[in-house]
């Protein structure tokens, strides 16, 4: 379906990077995805990327929906592996910019084995995260990220599993460059996305989303703005904390901020290294010769 | 298109099975391994592997099947042929990806070498017991090719042919091997690049803004775009529209998961290959494939021998079946009999496909001896002596 301009003179600032035909969005009001779109779409135009050598793969749930409007090569793949596919195009092809922007239930769940391994391989990929603390698309259930005691679907009772601390995990894992900001930041995480697409290696950028319809409301925290006013009052920006430090807890204080910002050698410049190498030392690999 | 020559090891080899796919991968023009280690398939991954460097291609051990799978399929959208090789229980984590490169319509190659199963089963004991699975394992409705080599030139020559299905269709095609012919050592004659036959990767050459993922040509296949081309394409695992776009109506079954099918279904005169043997004056048909079908050859020289009317149909092609060909012989015949490692399962379609024309003598993996030939020989003399068609013909010892 177009999109009907009520003054045709009027474009969106954004529009060479987003899908409009695709426009409206299926994400509810108050959610905070868009506005991490807005500030990736920002991001991508002051890093100076070239929109025609990127491609963003996003997994399964509602944050899943992005690489649906954005408008680079774009592929909506399986629950939890747009990073093992991105993995395989990055490989293929290293030229490419890769972007995976998916959900804490996709990435941090059931692809949170692949998100570990890329990190430890450092392969070069940007990771955007959006937490919202709960499977928001299948109805609020309770997710990896769930803070302990807060409600979901499935947690009638409250949650009883401690969460994951996605930049702990990230840093652990090898991670070159973690970030985390709320939908509240839009500058903030609009730079930070700008440094990681600049970034080479594994980075990730944890995006704290507000969910209206599901998380807020099982919770009786208030709509979208009632968030908003959370973050203004409960983030602190720590630079460089100690990852081990951001564990999020129910409606506890957020510490937001880039917490790390490393070299270290990527996948594709290891690989090639070793590659170099073989090639220099001109030996016959032990196949059989034609006879 | 003739094969590109750097990938083509020209001449006459020893090769296993497993080397004489990595090989065949190589000449097809497959330069993305994908790949996570099982036993009976690491030694497809270690030629593949040892001739990368030389080849300029490339490739990647992924964190488990799964992964490895998703990975073959983005490299395959940035113009790289792509495959991964694995054997049973990676084959029961890839279902996931196959449904996903048959929605995307990615071409892409699938090596099983099958293993006893189920579950951890036998690791490096030969058996077939993947075949429906490789047909039917992914949720929803789909088509694929599946072929299965008996021999180690086959082997090189079935994986180029799973290449080029895989481009002529942009379908996932699957190499169901087995521990037995994986490992067997035999002669492979590899042709000079020249004499290799590649079917290209369909392009659209049109602009940029007037690509549509799925607009289908009129064979129903749609042109494909590599990533990093200015087309800024979109496509989504979800029932979609041309332009990549989910559709969330039920309409979208007749509109795009029908085509997925019949794109194969309409074209299996092109892609289905069997090898008949005996076949004209034959009273018996022993249908056989994988490494059951080398018995089978033993089988009915020792019949015609005894005095039978045997005849052989090895199927090259397992699916699409070739219904069209089993149906008109069961008109003909007495009876058909089925030698399979496992404990039933082509021998379904036979007898679908007979539809109470012919008897179906099915023998088992395990103790029937399809494995020396006696078996077989038997089930024939059976098979010979029998008058009418009998109300149940599936008989497990």
């Amino acid at each position: 379906m177009a999109v009907q301009r009520i003054n045709s003179k009027e474009i969106h600032p954004m529009e060479n990077l987003l899908r409009m035909d695709r426009m409206p969005h299926i994400w509810c009001p108050t959610c905070g995805i868009g506005i991490a779109v807005t500030a990736f779409t920002a991001a991508l135009e002051k890093a100076k990327i070239d929109p025609n050598a990127a491609c963003i793969v996003s997994g399964i749930g509602c944050t899943g929906r992005v690489a649906g409007y954005v408008k680079l090569d774009s592929f909506h793949t399986t629950h939890g592996r747009p990073i093992a596919f991105a993995t395989g195009i990055k490989v293929a092809n290293p030229k490419m910019k890769v972007v995976v922007f998916s959900g804490d239930g996709d990435l941090m769940a059931i692809g949170g084995n692949h998100f570990i391994h890329a990190a430890r391989r450092n392969i070069d990929m940007l990771v955007v995260c959006v937490n919202n603390f709960i499977y928001a698309m299948t109805g609020g259930q309770v997710a990896p990220t769930t803070p302990l005691a807060a409600y979901a679907t499935t947690s009638p009772y409250g949650c009883v599993e401690p969460p994951f601390n996605i930049p702990y995990i990230a840093d652990s894992s090898g991670a070159v460059y973690v970030a985390r900001y709320t939908a509240l930041h839009v500058r903030r995480l609009t730079n930070a996305l700008t440094e990681a697409l600049n970034k080479k290696g594994f980075s990730v950028v944890e995006v704290i989303s507000p969910c209206g319809m599901y998380y807020s409301r099982i919770n009786r925290l208030g709509d979208g703005l009632d968030m908003m006013k959370f973050y203004h009052d409960n983030v602190e920006i720590r630079h460089g904390e100690d990852t081990k430090n951001l564990d999020i807890g129910f409606q506890t204080k957020i510490i937001c901020g880039k917490f790390v910002d490393r070299e270290r050698p990527s996948y594709m410049e290891r690989y090639n290294q070793w590659l170099s190498e073989v090639k220099s030392l001109k030996k016959d690999p032990d196949v059989s010769k034609g006879a | 298109m003739k094969a590109d020559k750097t990938g083509v090891l020209t001449g006459s080899h020893v090769l296993t099975g497993n080397e004489a796919c990595a090989e065949g991968a190589l000449a097809a023009g497959c330069r993305f391994l994908g790949l996570y280690p099982i036993i009976p398939s690491v030694e497809i991954s270690k030629r593949f592997l040892e001739r990368a460097p030389q080849v300029g291609a490339t490739f990647i051990q992924m964190e488990d099947e799964i992964s490895a799978l998703a990975a073959v399929i983005g490299a395959s959208w940035t113009g790289k042929k792509s495959m991964t090789v694995t054997s049973g229980p990676g084959l029961s984590l890839m279902m996931e990806h196959l449904g996903l490169g048959v929605m995307l319509e990615t071409p892409c190659v699938i090596a099983d070498i099958q293993m006893v199963g189920p579950g951890l089963g036998l690791p490096e004991h030969p058996a077939y017991g993947d075949m429906m699975q490789a047909r039917w394992g992914s949720h929803g409705d789909y088509e694929v090719v599946a072929l299965a080599p008996s021999s180690p030139q086959e082997m090189f020559d079935f994986t180029i042919k799973a290449f080029n299905f895989s481009e002529r269709f942009r379908v996932p095609v699957a190499i169901m091997s087995d521990a037995y012919v994986a490992q067997l050592k035999e002669t492979v004659v590899i042709p000079p690049a020249d004499k290799i036959i590649i079917e290209p990767r369909r392009y659209f050459q049109g602009p940029a803004n007037s690509y549509l993922p799925f607009k289908r040509d009129e064979d129903l296949v749609p042109r494909m775009v590599d990533i990093g081309q200015g087309y800024r394409f979109h496509v989504t695992g979800l029932t979609h529209d041309d332009r990549g776009y989910p559709i969330m109506f039920e309409e979208c079954q007749e509109y795009n998961v029908h085509p997925l099918v019949r794109k194969i279904r309409n074209y299996v005169d092109e892609i289905i290959d069997t090898q008949e043997a005996n076949i004209d004056d034959a009273e018996v048909v022993v249908i056989s494939y994988g490494a059951a079908a080398r018995a089978v050859q033993k089988a009915i020289t020792e019949a015609r021998n005894a005095g039978l009317k045997a005849g052989s149909l090895k199927l090259n092609t397992v699916w699409p079946f070739p219904e069209k060909r089993v149906a008109e012989l069961a008109r003909k015949v007495k009876a058909f009999v089925v030698p399979e490692m496992n404990f039933g399962q082509i021998v379904l379609e036979v007898e679908r496909c007979s539809s109470g024309h012919a008897n179906v003598l099915f023998l088992h993996h395990g103790d029937s001896g399809i494995e020396c030939s006696d078996g077989i020989v038997a089930a024939i003399k059976k098979a010979s002596s029998m008058k009418e068609v009998l109300e149940s013909t599936f008989e497990l010892k």
